[in-house]
Parts: structure tokens; C-alpha cells; sequence
């Protein structure tokens, strides 16, 4: 199956779109939070490839084509935030102080459970980055000292997680104002957070995307600092 | 034509993205461009109208767009399960804190602004 595979550039996208679409059908029949799409695709793709017995490399020569489109995705991010400008001007306080408290709140969190939990430093140093964008986060926990592989898988297990738990967070702790929303759901779910914020509306969406790159910016200088000041 | 020149514009901003992100600093290609592509709508150097049904297009296919980075997930496994039960304790906890915190606060400051007005 491999051989025959290997050979073929868009079995991987097929394969991606189709467990996608299988998922949103799942998701619309029983529809539990825990079903978040995202999860149940890549569960599907990877159950597929280990039944034909097909490794990543073959799956990725395809699937890696929509993985570039990430970039050019993200960076059409800027319409819905150029839309809501007048969003953004007047609540300019609230956002800027919410993400730099959600900031420092998730690395001093990070930090004090590594400790209690008496992690290897390298899992503390790759775990710190996990609320921020991918690229941004490797670079971070290179920077750190740590390891960049496992935090990519860490980084997409919280963009998961954050989306998977929104809905149940804002309506326990009464977290109603779509700019509330969609800054929370970005500043702790980053791009994954943000794609589900699509779904919500708008300011939610725009908000999300201006938490990727401030978020970003903020860990970027904060968690080589808390490092330093606490290690 | 419409459509590729949308493309076309949406392209080059990410191409100029990515040359940029060889620059000695860990931001991504992507906030490169998102700044890029914003400043070229304030400036309005980029009207809306000559992006936005591609734009439109890419942005709702984004959730898709993570499935292969979800997969990879299958060829980390070595360093992840080693440390696994740690790893989402600590991941759970804190995703909900930074969620938490940042709605809280956001919330809280909206509405104190809102009664002054």
C-alpha cells in the first residue's frame, strides 16, 4: 500500500478532507464538545494510516500542501481585525491589560505546576510556549532550551483543549462579550482558538487574531525573563 | 481573472512574509504578513474588495488546515508519552487559567468602561 501511495500526491489532502468532513457530519449528529472536529480527523487519519500501514512521510507529501495554506490563511487573519478598527480602538485598555494578565497567569501557572510536579527543565522550558502560534513557539522553546518537537505536539494539544473547553468556560464563568470571548479563546487556544472563533462571529474572530500576534510578542519576552528570575 | 489576482496579491504578501521571517527574530512568516497585509489596508494600498473573496475562502478553510500538524502528533510520540500524565496535567490547568484570566479581566474592564459611559 505504501509503494503504491508513495507515488501519489493527494491521497494525504483526500484523506485529510475527508476525515474533516467526516468529523463535521459526527459533530452535527451528536453534538458534544468533546467532539471537536479537529481531534476525531486526526484520530480518523491516523487509525486509517496505521490499519493500510502507511507512514507519516507518505500521508505528509500530500497533506503537507494544505499545511502551507496555513500561512496565506493566516495572514487574510487581517480583514476581520481591519473590520472591526473601531472595535479594537475603543476597547484598546481591556485588550492589551486581559492578554498580558492571560499571559503571565499561563507562564507562572506553567512554571508553579513543573515545579510542584518536579518535571525535567526541558519539559518546563518546552511546555511554556504552549499558548502561542507554532512557529512562534519553537522558537521560544529553543530559545529556552527546550524541546522543539515535543512542543509542537504541545502547542496543538492546547489549541485543541482551549477550543474543546470555551464553551463550557464562558458560560460557568459568565464570560459573554465577544471581545471577552474571542480574546480569551486566542490568548490561550491560539490559531486553533482562532478557527473556532470563526464559527462564533466576527469581533470574535478578529479579537482571536490579534491575541496570536500579541500573545506571541508577550512570551516572547516574558518567558526568557520569568525563567530568569525564578530558576 | 478576479480570482487570481486576489490570489496573486494574498501570495506575494506571504512570500514577502516568509523572506522577512529569515530576519534574525522569532516571529513566524505568518504575523510578517498579517502586519503587512494590515498596514496595506489602513494605508489602503489594498482595497478590501481586491482580496476578499479569496480571503474569505482562506479563512474559512483554516480549521481543515491543522489536521496534518494534528497527525504529526503520531511521530512525536516517544518524548510526549515518556512524560504524558505531567504534561496534561499541567496543559489542562493552564489552558484553563490563561482562558479564565484573560475573558475575566477583558469582561470585567469592558463592563466598569461601559457603566462610566
Amino acid at each position: 500500500m505504501n509503494n503504491l501511495l508513495i507515488e501519489t500526491s493527494c491521497f494525504g489532502i483526500v484523506l485529510s478532507l475527508l476525515t474533516y468532513w467526516l468529523a463535521v457530519q459526527i459533530r452535527k449528529r451528536w453534538s458534544y464538545s468533546l467532539l471537536n472536529p479537529l481531534l476525531i480527523s486526526a484520530f480518523l487519519t491516523i487509525f486509517v494510516l496505521y490499519v493500510l500501514d502507511i507512514d507519516f512521510q507518505t500521508y505528509n507529501q500530500g497533506a503537507q500542501m494544505i499545511t502551507y495554506l496555513l500561512t496565506p490563511s493566516t495572514v487574510c487573519l487581517a480583514i476581520p481585525l481591519y473590520k472591526q478598527t473601531q472595535v479594537l480602538v475603543k476597547h484598546f485598555g481591556a485588550i492589551i491589560v486581559s492578554l498580558l494578565c492571560g499571559c503571565l497567569s499561563g507562564l507562572m501557572s506553567v512554571m508553579v505546576l513543573c515545579i510542584l510536579l518536579k518535571t525535567s527543565e526541558t519539559v518546563l522550558y518546552s511546555l511554556m510556549p504552549k499558548s502561542i502560534t507554532t512557529a512562534i513557539a519553537i522558537g521560544v522553546s529553543e530559545l529556552l532550551g527546550g524541546h522543539s518537537t515535543m512542543t509542537v505536539g504541545v502547542v496543538i494539544l492546547t489549541g485543541i483543549f482551549g477550543s474543546m473547553i470555551a464553551k463550557t468556560i464562558f458560560k460557568v464563568f459568565h464570560i459573554n462579550h465577544p471581545v471577552a470571548r474571542g480574546l480569551a479563546l486566542g490568548n490561550s487556544a491560539h490559531a486553533i482558538g482562532t478557527a473556532k472563533a470563526i464559527e462564533w462571529g466576527e469581533i470574535e474572530a478578529a479579537m482571536s487574531s490579534l491575541s496570536i500576534v500579541i500573545s506571541g510578542i508577550f512570551t516572547v519576552f516574558l518567558a526568557p525573563m520569568m525563567i530568569r528570575l525564578w530558576i | 481573472m478576479k480570482y487570481i489576482h486576489q490570489f496573486l496579491i494574498i501570495m506575494l504578501i506571504s512570500f514577502v512574509g516568509e523572506l522577512l521571517s529569515f530576519l534574525p527574530l522569532p516571529i513566524p512568516a505568518s504575523v510578517y504578513g498579517l502586519l503587512i497585509m494590515l498596514v496595506g489596508l489602513y494605508t489602503k494600498m489594498i482595497p478590501l474588495s481586491a482580496i476578499e473573496d479569496v480571503a474569505d475562502w482562506l479563512i474559512l478553510i483554516m480549521p481543515v488546515l491543522f489536521v496534518p500538524s494534528a497527525v504529526g502528533l503520531m511521530n512525536v510520540k516517544e518524548e510526549l508519552f515518556e512524560n504524558i500524565a505531567v504534561i496534561m496535567i499541567v496543559l489542562v490547568i493552564s489552558t484553563v487559567i490563561v482562558m479564565v484570566v484573560t475573558g475575566k479581566v477583558a469582561q470585567y474592564m469592558i463592563e466598569r468602561k461601559n457603566i462610566n459611559e
